[in-house]
């Protein structure tokens, strides 16, 4: 569904991505692992056009992302960004629902509330959250306000970026199930960066690893512990002795 | 290069990244409009720039444009004074507020307290990603965020400088009559007998063109922050200054166009 084929992008001397190439079937769940500042959300981004690639391209369907109606391309996805990337004039519910307020998928405002509030319970959230601002919500309360947001609509591809990151425990289970639930009950094609180990083997079909802007290894989350890749290795494991440097 | 060179190179290069601005920013202007008249509308957001833009800047206005007034009665009648010219205080004031000061108090006002927050709040959602949000959600930020506000400002602009106006000439008014010994009634006729309907719709097409060029600076060096809170800080200077000088470059040469013949 969702093919990179040789994807380069840089910024100034910055070289990132370096010919990543990668393939993730329609209805699967890939999860992208690597050290900070490789480029994974850099190569989410590029999917969506809000990074342009300096070269390559990226297939959705067969076809080139960065060609033909790009407003019907972006309706078929949602995107949680890293750092939530609420809308900090809107309340929470608001947010939540922005799809569902305006344009092509518009319907009554009171319709649309009531899916912000579900889609709020589902990821933990109660309803006096609603009527809130971003502002007033911790890191994790935002991170899941932002999710909620990116699976509102019921998209058919879902980018996770780092959907765990400053939860408990509890809650990163709670939002790992959900992430599972999506892809299996709705069908959905994921592709979700995380660090945190647990979450991949919670989350993922097949797992890829990028490091030093190609993609190192993929394969299915099964293989990962014995994949025979020093890089996959020594991230499971989280050493700061292997191939990987400690000072990127 | 040569030390003797480097100088022009420099100028040069100068000019050419000066005409290189130029050109992107009536790239964003043209963009802008051809947004405008293409659906979708967002006309809650819409209703949101003409309260920011018009109502909440009245106080200020009114404030800026009172003393203004006040001060030019006094100056008109102690500068005419000199040749026994006091009479023509509520003409002179009347010309100038409609002609020159409303217009030009009422652009940098807005200048000050609309461009800077344009800027500051579209940067900041620059920088915590939100228009990259915004695209992902099917929406264009140009549509969402930049027509709303420049319609705003065109449409709104004009009612802000006819108040300012008003009060600008109420203000010499006061001055005048409370502390000139003005007849009221002689001076406000002199005013309404002096003023041409060319002289309204001059400041009021400047009010137009001030309204476009502040909020479409707010957006354009909002849109086009760098990163962090030091992107956020550029861009709202940058913002006001080129919203300053464009507003005064505009008003030379509306007042050129407006009243050389
Ligand atoms: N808009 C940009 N302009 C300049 N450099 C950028 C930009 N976006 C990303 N980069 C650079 O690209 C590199 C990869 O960034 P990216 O955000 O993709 O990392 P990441 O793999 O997601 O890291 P993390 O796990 O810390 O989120 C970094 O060196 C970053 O500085
Ligand atoms: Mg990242």
């Amino acid at each position: 569904m969702i093919r990179f084929e040789n994807v380069h992008k840089a910024f100034g001397s910055n070289r990132v991505l370096r010919g990543v190439n990668l393939h993730i079937p329609k209805g699967e769940s890939m999860v992208i692992i690597g050290g900070s500042g490789t480029g994974k959300s850099v190569a989410l981004k590029s999917v969506l056009g809000l990074v342009k690639p300096d070269s390559g391209t990226i297939f959705v369907d067969g076809k080139d992302a960065s060609e033909g109606d790009h407003d019907a391309f972006l309706a078929r996805f949602g995107m949680l960004f890293q750092g939530g990337a609420l809308f900090d004039s809107l309340p929470v519910w608001q947010n939540v629902a922005f799809r569902l307020l305006r344009g092509s998928l518009k319907r009554p405002t009171e319709e649309a509330r009531a899916i912000a509030v579900e889609k709020l319970r589902r990821v933990g959230l109660k309803e006096e959250v609603a009527d809130r601002y971003p502002a007033e919500l911790s890191g994790g309360m935002q991170k899941r306000v932002g999710l909620a947001r990116a699976i509102a609509a019921e998209p058919e591809i879902i980018f996770f970026d780092e959907p765990t990151t400053g939860l408990d425990p509890i809650m990163s289970g709670v939002i790992n199930e959900l992430i599972r639930e999506i892809v299996v009950e709705m069908g959905a094609t994921a592709m979700t960066i995380t660090h945190d180990m647990s979450s991949v083997r919670a989350i993922a079909d097949k797992v890829a690893m990028l490091h030093d802007g190609v993609i190192q290894w993929t394969g299915p989350v099964a293989k990962m512990d014995d994949s025979g890749d020093p890089y996959v290795a020594q991230f499971i494991s989280g050493s700061a002795e292997g191939p990987i440097e400690a000072v990127r | 290069m040569s030390r003797v060179l480097s100088p022009i190179a420099a100028l040069g290069a100068l000019t050419l990244s000066a005409l290189a601005a130029l050109g992107r920013l009536a790239i964003f202007t043209g963009q802008t409009f051809a947004h405008m008249i293409r659906p979708p509308f967002y006309i809650k957001e819409f209703g949101a720039a003409l309260m920011n833009v018009g109502y909440f800047s009245l106080p200020v206005i009114g404030l800026t444009t009172l003393f203004t007034g006040g001060a030019l009665a006094l100056q008109i009648y102690a500068g005419g004074a000199r040749f026994s010219a006091e009479a023509v205080v509520p003409q002179i004031v009347a010309i100038g507020i409609v002609r020159e000061l409303g217009p030009v108090m009422v652009g940098l006002m807005i200048a000050a307290r609309v461009t800077s927050s344009i800027a500051a709040e579209i940067a900041t959602m620059k920088v915590t990603e939100q228009l990259d949000a915004l695209v992902t959600l099917s929406t264009h930020p140009m549509k969402y965020l930049t027509v709303p506000r420049v319609l705003a400002g065109i449409i709104v602009v004009p009612m802000l400088v006819a108040v300012g106006n008003i009060i600008g000439i109420m203000g010499g008014w006061a001055v005048a009559v409370g502390t000139l010994d003005f007849n009221s009634a002689t001076y406000l006729q002199n005013t309404a007998d002096f003023l041409e309907t060319s002289d309204i719709i001059s400041s009021l097409a400047k009010g137009a063109v001030n309204g476009g060029i502040a909020t479409l600076m707010g957006c354009y060096y909002g849109m086009n922050s760098g990163r962090g809170a030091m992107g956020v800080g550029r861009a709202t200077k940058g913002s006001v200054e080129a919203a300053a000088v464009l507003i005064l470059a505009a008003n030379f040469v509306l007042t050129g166009i407006f009243f050389s013949s």
